[in-house]
């Protein structure tokens, strides 16, 4: 950086509140993990009976195996589709966005604005919204109910397509692609081969922002699936959740569950906020 | 709107009570009060239950052993207004409800207005069961028609008290037996620094339960509009009875169902829970430490010497409509909710409590209980479920009654308003509700 020279009173206090500011949000966001982490270890009897912030006996492995043990071990069926589902889905979704994007970006054609206007709209539509109407046309089809009709309507990422837009007109110079043309490559082979390379801190974004979205859509599920075996991890959670009051013991299994269940989204974003970071900030030097 | 004509005319169906062919059944042929044309199919059938139940398919697993030709298939989801009841609504437009479905008595009538259930009085064996069940649990499933049928009684919760035996004797208080009693006992408990009891927000639908032991109902339908009684005598007396508690600082008022409230009762601070029978495990689940200490009595009653108990929950499996198989699908219902190994199994998995006179019986719920110092506390909600007033009818949007009301409740919790002015609040709102819905209703 290059040299920035203030005051060193000045920069204290606008330090320090910045960092008051920064240090509360990040109690306000990890303290609910916290007490998940925490509740999932403890025993029934002491998850009502002691603080919620602080360990009692250790039983993080005995929940754990009771976990996997109730109802044949449906839980990490739902974690396997959640993953499948938000995966899949994603990488395929961001593809599809990667190359719709750089389309409307990099190729003049009749009617490029007004699909991009359509795309645009359907950022504002939320997937809320669709969930219905959705499960209406796969009843047609007799396809509700199916692994199908949540992996389908998942691939679709109208924000997706915007972003790649906006990265590849950024990103993706002219002069290359006139280059690749010259020495013979075909479109598809320009795309995969020259422009994906350079998209591809917004295409990390693209698919991040799509397996949360993905992992986290729960309304789609719940209206098609029926069958416990597809259910992804969120929607299994909720249906034993609203069944506490009835048989309290599924209690600890339900906060075990939501405890590991997020581990896979750290992961994901542990793993590829390196190329996440390079993505915002490629746009900010010149 | 379709949905709303067909709603409307399907409504006055229900009232009227009359043959609702040609008008408002596209889907089944040949519906009428007086039942489905109902006959076995040929061959092998498969069949699709919804059901939230936790274990439910070790359950159906019986049936499917027992009975080759008639394989059920269980689909799972959460509870009932937490999406299902939703979803089998969304199927009924699309042509795909399952062939059965679990529905809560107080959910059903919404059903019956929508046109969502399947008549099966012509079934075989469905009419001739009706002394099997528990009395109010065969009028929630008939809704009083003639010639009706329309789901078969699962499981109920009668209510009781429960209350800390230990904490009772030694402060010396006698154990209530009347309102008067325990409002008695509440002012004692208070001096010792405890609470008798908590008034929860949300759970409507046990005060709903206390109002149907007081002989209360907050709906009525005279075949030719829903009647609301939200403010009825009994409903407010109930009321101006907990509004008194309230006031004088009498109950807790921590939300249900939550580490607040199991603490409540874990570390000795509330003394009773008036709630039904499946109320036992929330107990012993919730207040691990104060095991062997609880004991069951039935519910205080308003005038000493009288025996009425009011009812908290329970549901019924329902043939939707549009099953291609009610025949089949109704001989297993009735399977699931008579057979006792499907009642025993029901039990020890979910703990349903059965609604067939017989099924208050059965061996599983004869053992003293360990948690309840070894009472056998089946024997008191076997006499309430007995006790429980046969007529009680539920309205076709409880959804929305309960969110009202509760929303008042809150209020009073908070310091503002009565219970009573909650109740006529929800009132007004259950009937602009209705005819909102152009569902007929008397002013």
């Amino acid at each position: 950086m290059s040299a920035v020279r203030t005051g060193p009173r000045e920069k204290l206090v606008s330090r320090s509140a910045a960092m008051i500011v920064m240090g509360v949000s990040t109690l306000y966001f990890l303290v609910p993990i916290w007490w998940l982490f925490i509740s999932s270890t403890k025993s029934r009897g002491d998850f009502g009976s002691t603080s919620g912030l602080w360990f009692a006996d250790f039983n993080l492995v005995t929940n754990v195996t009771a976990l996997a043990e109730y109802n044949g071990g449906v839980y990490f069926r739902w974690m396997l589709n959640s993953i499948l589902y938000a995966g899949a889905g994603a990488l395929l979704g961001t593809l599809f966005a990667a190359m719709c994007g750089y389309a409307l970006a990099k190729y003049s054609f009749p009617g490029r604005e007004l699909i991009f206007n359509v795309v645009l709209g359907g950022v504002l539509v939320p997937a809320t919204a669709l969930a219905l109407p959705l499960f209406l046309i796969f009843s047609q089809f007799n396809a509700t109910n199916t692994f199908w009709s949540v992996f389908l309507p998942s691939l679709v990422s109208p924000f997706g397509v915007y972003l790649a837009r906006i990265f590849a007109s950024a990103s993706v110079p002219d002069e290359l692609l006139e280059a690749a043309r010259l020495d013979g490559a075909g479109e598809v082979r320009t795309f995969f081969s020259v422009s994906r390379r350079l998209m591809t801190p917004a295409l990390v974004t693209i698919f991040l922002f799509q397996f949360v979205a993905i992992w986290n859509n729960f309304f789609l599920p719940l209206i098609m699936l029926r069958d416990e075996s597809l259910f992804p991890v969120t929607l299994g959670l909720y249906a034993w959740n609203s069944q506490v009051n009835q048989i309290p013991e599924i209690r600890t299994l339900v906060i075990v569950g939501a405890f590991l269940s997020i581990i896979p989204l750290i992961i994901a974003f542990l793993s590829l906020q390196r190329f996440w970071r390079g993505g915002l900030g490629a746009g900010s030097v010149k | 709107m379709q949905i709303t004509n067909r709603k409307r005319i399907v409504a006055l169906g229900v009232l009227v009570a009359v043959a609702l062919s040609g008008c408002a059944t596209t889907a089944a042929p040949g519906d009428s009060a007086e039942g489905i044309d109902c006959t076995p199919a040929e061959g092998k059938v498969d069949l699709t239950f919804t059901s939230w139940i936790p274990g439910i398919e070790s359950v159906v697993d019986i049936w499917n052993e027992e009975n080759p030709d008639i394989q059920v298939a269980v689909q799972t989801g959460p509870n009932g207004n937490g999406g299902t009841y939703k979803n089998f609504f969304n199927q009924l437009s699309a042509g795909n409800a399952p062939d059965l479905g679990q529905i809560e008595y107080d959910a059903l009538p919404n059903f019956r207005v929508q046109d969502g259930l399947e008549n099966i009085a012509s079934c075989a064996n469905v009419s001739e069961s009706k002394d099997l069940f528990i009395d109010w649990t065969w009028n929630q499933v008939t809704f009083n028609e003639e010639g009706a049928v329309y789901a078969v009684p699962q499981d109920t919760g009668p209510m009781a008290m429960y209350y800390r035996k230990d904490l009772f004797e030694k402060a010396g208080i006698p154990v209530p037996t009347t309102w008067e009693e325990y409002q008695a006992a509440g002012v004692q408990i208070r001096e010792e620094g405890g609470y008798i009891t908590n008034f929860p927000q949300n759970d409507v639908n046990w005060f709903a339960g206390l109002v149907w032991q007081a002989g209360g109902q907050w709906f009525a339908n005279d075949s030719d509009a829903w009647d609301v009684t939200l403010t009825s005598p009994e409903s407010e007396k109930v009321a101006d009875y907990w509004q008194g508690l309230i006031a004088d600082d009498l109950v807790s008022k921590v939300p249900a169902w939550t580490d607040e409230w199991n603490n409540a009762y874990n570390t000795g601070n509330d003394w009773t829970w008036i709630s039904a029978v499946w109320g036992a495990n929330s107990i012993s689940s919730g207040a691990p430490d104060t095991a062997g200490d609880w004991a069951v009595a039935p519910m205080p009653q308003w005038n000493a010497g009288e025996t009425a108990a009011g009812n908290w929950g329970g549901s019924s499996t329902a043939v939707l409509k549009g099953s291609k198989h009610p025949y089949e699908a109704a001989q297993f219902a009735l399977w699931l909710n008579t057979d006792p190994d499907a009642l025993t199994a029901l039990n020890t998995e979910a703990n349903l409590y059965p609604a067939t006179k017989e099924g208050l019986s059965l061996p599983v719920l004869a053992n003293g209980v360990e948690f309840y110092g070894d009472q056998k506390i089946y024997d008191i909600f076997a006499e309430a479920a007995a006790q429980t007033n046969p007529d009680f009818v539920w309205g076709p949007t409880m959804t929305q009654t309960y969110a009202d009301v509760a929303d008042g409740f809150g209020g009073v919790l908070g310091g503002t308003g009565t219970l009573g002015e909650a109740l006529a609040t929800g009132q007004d709102k259950t009937i602009a509700a209705l005819k909102a819905a152009a569902i007929p209703v008397k002013e």
